[in-house]
């Protein structure tokens, strides 16, 4: 007597499903229904996720700092569930990062989506967009900038919450007298960018 | 002082398919037969991916995605018949929905059962699921589910004992 229970639990060797799933995002970017695609990308700063909307480059984090699934499910909160690895989209951006770590790149030309700030920190962020490669500025004078030269404090805090560290530089904000302050990502990334950029000796 | 309750919501889309691929393909490679499983995988996550941001976060996603994959599924069985030609030479095997039964593939042996019995075999067996998520994909009661289970595999025994 032949087992019906056991053949109707269909033996399929391999994980056949996965291959279809990786497809899948690709399809998911034609029909227009991809709201943001993730990737992990290697660096001499270690590993890198990296976020964009169809506006452009979303998020950037560090991340040997905070695991993948926290990334991915924050975003699903905070902009869409429709969150797919779909590495494509984000080659661009990993072009141009692997341009900015060999040095032959000084700035960055993606397209940005500013959607995970508001206010004061996106407009402190904005300004700090615009420090060249190799210089330094400081907190006070991105507070400045930002409208409010007294918020020093609130200026350092919006660049600690930055989405988008390296393509908006804010490793090049220093304390006013010139000490490193801090970074999101830990101090040593940022002396490392700094020096990268012939910024710090 | 004031308790926070965190709201639920819905996984990100990728933590999704990651949980529900392996169950969704399983159920369609029953249904339908491997060849055709694979573009009725993409067919199923699609119209999922559309509706998804519309979902209740409560809801049970396998049970949710499960009856997507069956309605492609029926699609792509109506497709297929549409486009069938008729030929001279009818090849001598069994052909139900539009396909031949393969020798000692159970699956295609369901095919040839009452939809309600047959359904409730795909989501017990292939898709894996306990007898309450079978219930609630099937909207019926446990022990309706249980029954047209155990009535699918009576059926089942004979059609493939004959086979």
């Amino acid at each position: 007597m032949r087992d019906i229970e056991k053949a109707l639990a269909l033996d399929l060797p391999g994980d056949p499903s996965r291959a279809l799933a990786e497809r899948f995002a690709a399809r998911a970017e034609d029909e227009g229904l991809l709201d943001v695609a993730y990737t992990l990308e290697d660096s001499p700063v270690g590993p890198l996720f990296l976020a964009a909307t169809k506006r452009g480059l979303v998020e950037l984090g560090f991340e040997g700092r905070r695991e993948l699934d926290w990334f991915v499910a924050r975003l699903a909160d905070k902009l869409s569930p429709r969150v797919l690895e779909a590495p494509a989209r984000l080659d661009p951006v990993r072009r141009e990062l692997d341009e900015y770590f060999e040095g032959r790149r000084l700035d960055f030309d993606v397209p940005l989506d500013w959607s995970l700030t508001k206010g004061f920190t996106q407009r402190v962020l904005r300004a700090t967009a615009k420090v060249p490669y190799g210089e330094v500025s400081t907190y006070r004078q991105m507070a400045s900038k930002a409208g409010n030269e007294k918020a020093v404090r609130a200026a350092g805090n919006a660049l600690g919450a930055n989405p988008i560290p390296i393509v908006v530089p804010c490793h090049r904000i220093l304390r006013t007298g010139g000490s490193l302050g801090g970074y999101g990502g830990g101090v040593p990334r940022k002396e490392f960018l700094l020096k990268l950029e012939g910024a710090l000796e | 002082m004031r308790s926070v309750s965190k709201s639920v919501s819905l996984p990100p889309f990728q933590a999704f398919i990651d949980a529900q691929r392996d169950t969704v393909f399983r159920y369609l490679v029953a249904m339908i037969g491997p060849n055709d499983a694979e573009d009725v995988f993409q067919e199923t996550f699609i119209s999922a991916l559309r509706a998804y941001p519309r979902l209740r976060p409560d809801s049970n996603l396998r049970a949710w995605v499960l009856t997507i994959a069956n309605r492609k599924a029926i699609d792509s069985i109506r497709a297929r018949k549409r486009r069938a030609v008729p030929v001279a030479d009818v090849p001598e095997v069994a052909v139900r929905d539009g396909r031949p039964a393969e020798d000692h593939d159970v699956w295609a042996a369901a095919r040839g059962l009452p939809a309600t019995q047959r359904e409730a075999l795909l989501y017990r067996f292939a898709a894996d699921l306990p007898y309450s998520d079978v219930a609630e994909a099937l909207g019926t009661s446990e022990d309706a589910a249980r029954q047209r289970v155990s009535e699918g595999i009576r059926h089942l025994r004979k059609a493939w004992a004959a086979t």
